[in-house]
């Protein structure tokens, strides 16, 4: 049982990375403000029920996650699960990891950094259905585990696994889109993008489990 | 020893560090071997690197106060406003 006078000095740490899932969640700042100060208050009030040495970064995601599904994600006023780009494995590097630039460079992070903006990044995260959009930020940019993801999403690790695969693909087109419109990638290569990949490499989904 | 299409097949599952220590093994193995697959997992590993380091935003100034002073509302200590 943890101390309650002990979770603002353990909690608030936290607090940055907590708010930028939040923005990307939400999608405007002033939400992202008051479900962060409703995740801080949650968590303060159920801190009793925290057991000490586990992981506090995990259950303030997870506080965090529950408060903007019950509170936050009625106003959102978005399909869950609205046109998702369907396309195959690794259609970004089949596009981008052939370019001359990132080829012939030492440092292709360096390039790749390049070519995206920072708001084309977020804007790509924030554009995926929330079904996909929360277990990527958690994964991919919160470096959390299947098993923690599942915890937090409460949903079983084959989602997670499934969503992560279907909703990364969505997002490297996303990305793909924004270089190319910005006439970084050649047009010809877009031609594909509405394509459904024929591999038999895409688990299968469990969303019904 | 797996082929291209397994090595790639795996790869995001790699980068999740959700492999047992035998599949990593055996995947490094390949990818020791296997310039292509290497250049396609070099390419994934950092192209999350970028899309992770361009998505923190940070906190308006003043949040941390208010957070603060939220939690601090509850003099009692009875995990209630006041």
């Amino acid at each position: 049982m943890a101390d309650r006078s002990t979770f603002a000095e353990q909690a608030m740490v936290f607090a940055p990375q907590l708010y930028s899932v939040a923005l990307r969640m939400t999608r405007n700042p002033a939400d992202a403000e008051d479900l962060l100060q409703e995740t801080f208050l949650r968590g303060y009030r159920g801190f009793e029920g925290f057991t000490q040495g586990t992981n506090l970064r995990a259950w303030l995601f997870r506080i965090l996650t529950n408060t903007f599904i019950n509170s936050y994600r009625a106003k959102q006023r978005r399909p869950l699960e609205r046109d998702l780009a369907d396309v195959e494995d690794l259609y970004l590097y089949r596009r981008l990891g052939s370019l001359e630039e990132l080829r012939a460079s030492r440092s292709a992070e360096d390039q790749l950094f390049d070519m995206f903006t920072d708001d084309e990044v977020k804007q790509a995260l924030e554009d995926l259905p929330e079904i996909f959009r929360l277990p990527i930020l958690l994964a991919d940019v919160e470096g959390f585990a299947y098993k923690e993801i599942a915890e937090i999403l409460d949903i079983p690790i084959g989602t997670v696994m499934s969503r992560l695969h279907r909703g990364r693909k969505a997002l490297h087109k996303a990305l793909f889109d924004f270089a190319h419109a910005r006439g970084l990638v050649g047009a010809g290569d877009s031609s594909t993008a509405t394509s459904t990949s024929t591999s038999s490499t895409t688990p299968t989904d469990r969303d019904d489990a | 020893m797996p082929d291209c299409d397994d090595t790639l097949r795996e790869l995001q599952t790699f980068l999740d560090g959700e492999l047992s220590d035998d599949a990593v093994g055996t995947m490094q193995a390949h990818l020791d071997g296997c310039p292509d697959c290497l250049q396609a997992f070099d390419f994934h590993a950092e192209l999350r690197s970028v899309i992770a380091a361009k998505c923190h935003d940070a906190l308006p100034p003043g949040l941390l106060a208010r957070l603060e002073q939220c939690l601090q509302a509850d003099i009692d200590g009875d995990g209630r406003i006041g």
